[in-house]
């Protein structure tokens, strides 16, 4: 008799277990349905490939998706050495119990997390004002860069720690140093956990609009930014412009939609092509 | 042959995983407040054999069986029969010991919390009970809101001995109790099951031959998922009929 | 021969500056945010920062008080909480254990991917859809309320506690389910006095990871939640939260002023929330005894 209560409860259970599953896994298929179906229509060539036109009205995007990829491109080109780098030393180069490590870590832990906007902020005060970098695709990338270092760092000492060490005692009894072990046969065999972080720091990178809110990030500005310290158009920041400060709310719509549907092209491949490297590395995997 | 009542009997019991066929027409008869023991190489199938009688086996995902396993009479496997109903009839001691990362009481407790009973006054005398059967009582009762996972490995086994007597079923499987155990944990064990027989039905799969021998009132010989003989232990080992269970009793292989 | 000790020194020598930079950068930071927080409290008292309630840089006179945006960040995020922990953990419950493995797998990589999605597009959302439905289904003046920016939040950090809880349930050691099932106790029993309980600090570090997204979160919650910076007097009140008045307000404090100060004060705030929930989280994560 009191299975009977059990077993019911049981139905219950999981019967609300598949109910929050649905609901959490519809809003977000609902939100990204939506956004594609009503900015579906506006993407064209044009719109991808042309400036705006009319204050914004009308034209494309075509600055801040260049504007996107440089800033991105810029990231991760100080971000990937500079934390891979860290990762080495800290995975191949240190004793693990060294106060040197700890510390890393502790940095590092305490960067990740750190509210956007604090970034956005202190690439402001710092890179902006006090350098005197100005507004400026130099600025806006290096604040990025902060960002994001966490994550390349984690994930590259992940992806370093999970090669076996039997293969780096193989490579030194062969007669290699420490230093061609480490490019033979370490960097390789982690190759695509490392690539998978620095995908994700990417994908943080193209879609973060504080950190670059004051630091190089504008509305409009004619033709392209001809060296680092112009500023640079943007598409997480066109979108939020074009959608909270444009006056002129209506004519604007159809663009906000596609503004938001190619940023969205955009981070969801990255993190599409993060994942499945990550699943084909350890389908892959030997050992 | 088999005097004594037969608690629970296998009628042509076969189990595959998937397409591999690990227990093959097995037909056992297990009398009542004895211990069977259930020996054979390992990957015979023992295990599963043993998984099956409590409908521990259909956990595994791909897991098929047929035929009938009758407790007291009753198919176990019938179509209306509460899996967890069984179980609460037929326990389990398990090969490595899995208590809970919770209190040696809240271990004990917890299968009388999952029959319902919730009177604290009620769970405490049961609780000591159990204890006191598997002579752990006097060593754990001044701790016993302390972590089971405390204990040294024979203790544990015997914590899970009692979380799974505290029940009270009517049977009580062993997958190789002591093979993770010290000999001195394995004696303490073995001279327990003496006790326990005289209340409960037992059957305890073993890869360890003098333990079968010492311990069991019957004795089954399990070879490739087959049930090769079974009969009075001191019949098997002595006057064994079958020339394969020669060969394993006198260590040919296995 | 050369060659070879020339690279075994340098490999050492070229990787320590670059660590040494990555420490130095967290710091440098660390310190700067508290170079320009701190002198704010030489022109107004901690008191008068932490326990006023009015928030008006650019009043005459000006009043920096930080209660009504610490406020304001509080319940929006606690509304996240609520609505996002149950459902989080349930949906985590429901792939670790419910879920046969092929839709597992889909499912989780589903989470993956949905977890990438900018802040700017939830905020997007939540303006175009969320702030009408709020207003429509609650007959208010207008739809910009903590509510809906707890709404957003949550679906922002949904994903997150949905990877977490599911890895912390998902590690549980099968030994301990095996033990409660053959006693006779159902699934369900098993996940809900075994299971969640042995995955307890796992859990509970996924939702303050959760806590400190949301905590923190800017963008999205200043696209939905009005932004006056009072003191909110009901889910349906407008509210700003810290973080949104850095943003709002950074384009115009004077380099240097008190309004700058303030704001970096605002930030040091921020960043050592974040840095009490981040030590907490590991803290709960090492913990674990099996």
């Amino acid at each position: 008799m009191k299975m009977v209560k059990a077993k019911t409860c049981e139905r219950l259970g999981f019967w609300a277990a598949r109910v929050a599953i649905l609901i959490s896994l519809s809003i977000t298929g609902y939100m990204l349905f939506y956004i594609i179906s009503k900015g579906a229509s506006i993407i064209s060539w044009d719109f991808l490939t042309k400036p705006p036109t009319s204050g914004m009205t009308a034209g494309g995007i075509f600055p801040a998706i260049v504007g996107t990829l440089l800033l991105v491109t810029l990231a991760i080109v100080i971000s990937l050495p500079l934390g891979l780098a860290s990762a080495i030393y800290l995975v191949e180069y240190s004793s693990k119990e060294s106060r040197f490590v700890r510390l890393v870590e502790l940095a590092v832990y305490s960067l990740n997390g750190v509210p956007s906007i604090v970034f956005g902020l202190f690439g402001m005060a710092f890179f902006v004002k006090f350098l005197g970098f100005g507004t400026s695709l130099l600025s806006a990338s290096l604040t990025l860069s902060l960002m994001i270092l966490p994550t390349i760092v984690a994930t590259s000492v992940e992806a370093l720690k999970s090669v076996p060490d039997h293969f780096r005692e193989a490579s030194l009894a062969l007669g290699a140093t420490k230093g061609q072990t480490i490019v033979r046969v370490v960097l390789p065999a982690a190759f695509p956990g490392i690539i998978t972080g620095a995908m994700l720091g990417v994908g943080r990178a193209a879609g973060e609009t504080a950190p670059i809110l004051f630091t190089g990030a504008v509305f409009y500005m004619r033709g392209l930014p001809t060296s680092i310290f112009d500023p640079v158009m943007a598409l997480p920041f066109h979108l939020f412009v074009l959608a909270t400060e444009h006056p002129n709310i209506s004519k604007v719509e159809p663009i906000q939609y596609g503004t938001a549907l190619v940023l969205l092209i955009l981070v969801l491949l990255i993190s599409l092509i993060a994942a499945v490297i990550r699943y084909r590395y350890r389908r892959k995997r030997k050992w | 042959m088999v005097k004594s009542k037969i608690k629970l009997q296998t009628k042509k019991l076969n189990v595959w995983y998937g397409n591999m066929h690990v227990v093959k027409d097995f037909t056992l008869k297990i009398p009542e407040k004895k211990i069977t023991a259930v020996i054979g190489p390992s990957g015979c199938g023992k295990s599963t054999f043993l998984r099956s009688l409590n409908r521990m086996v259909e956990l595994v995902p791909g897991a098929r069986v047929s035929g009938e396993i009758l407790l007291d009479g009753e198919n176990i496997y019938d179509k209306d029969v509460d899996e967890t109903e069984i179980r609460l009839r037929i326990g389990m001691v398990f090969q490595k010991p899995n208590p809970f990362p919770k209190s040696m009481y809240e271990n004990v407790a917890y299968g009388l919390k999952v029959r319902g009973i919730t009177e604290e006054k009620k769970l405490r005398l049961l609780v000591e009970e159990s204890l006191k059967k598997v002579g752990l009582w006097e060593e754990v009762r001044d701790r016993l809101n302390r972590s089971a996972l405390e204990l040294s490995g024979g203790q544990q086994q015997r914590l899970c001995i009692a979380r799974a007597l505290a029940v009270k079923p009517e049977v009580i499987l062993m997958d190789e109790p002591c093979s993770s155990l010290d000999p001195i944990a394995t004696a303490k064990i073995e001279d327990l099951l003496f006790e326990l027989k005289k209340d409960y039905t037992i059957v305890i799969v073993t890869h360890n031959l003098q333990q079968a021998a010492r311990v069991s009132d019957y004795t089954a010989f399990m070879y490739a998922g087959k049930l090769i003989e079974h009969g009075r232990t001191e019949e098997i080992f002595e006057r064994p009929k079958d020339k394969i269970t020669q060969d394993y009793i006198t260590g040919r292989f296995g | 021969m050369k060659e070879k000790i020339r690279l075994k020194l340098s490999g050492k020598i070229l990787t320590f500056p670059p660590a040494s930079v990555s420490i130095l950068a967290v710091f440098f930071i660390f310190i700067f945010v508290f170079s320009q927080g701190l002198p704010l409290f030489s022109k107004i008292s901690p008191f008068n920062f932490f326990f006023n309630s009015t928030w008006r840089p650019t009043a005459t006179p000006p009043s920096f008080g930080i209660v009504p945006l610490f406020l304001g960040s509080l319940l929006v995020t606690s509304l996240a909480l609520l609505i996002s922990v149950p459902l989080g953990l349930l949906g985590a419950i429901y792939i670790a254990e419910i879920a046969n493995p092929k839709i597992k797998e889909q499912i989780k990589l589903t989470v993956e991917v949905l977890s990438g999605i900018p802040s700017v597009v939830y905020g997007f959302f939540g303006l175009r859809v969320l702030v009408p439905l709020v207003q429509k289904t609650f007959g208010l003046p207008t739809g910009e309320t903590a509510l809906t920016g707890g709404i957003v939040l949550s679906i922002m950090i949904l994903p997150t506690i949905l990877s977490l809880s599911e890895e912390a349930i998902s590690s549980v050691p099968v030994e301990y389910k095996e033990a409660s099932l053959a006693i006779g106790a159902t699934k369900w029993r098993t996940i809900r006095s075994v299971t969640i309980p042995a995955a307890a600090s796992g859990i509970t570090a996924a939702i303050i990871l959760g806590l400190g997204r949301a905590f923190g979160e800017t963008i999205a919650v200043m696209m939905v939640t009005g932004g006056a910076p009072i003191i909110p007097t009901s889910i349906f009140s407008p509210v700003r939260t810290m973080t949104q008045t850095i943003a709002a307000e950074m384009g115009e404090a004077v380099f240097g002023s008190t309004h700058y100060n303030a704001l970096f004060a605002l930030g040091i705030v921020l960043f050592t929330v974040n840095l009490i929930l981040n030590l907490l989280a590991i803290r709960l994560i090492k913990k674990k005894k099996w």
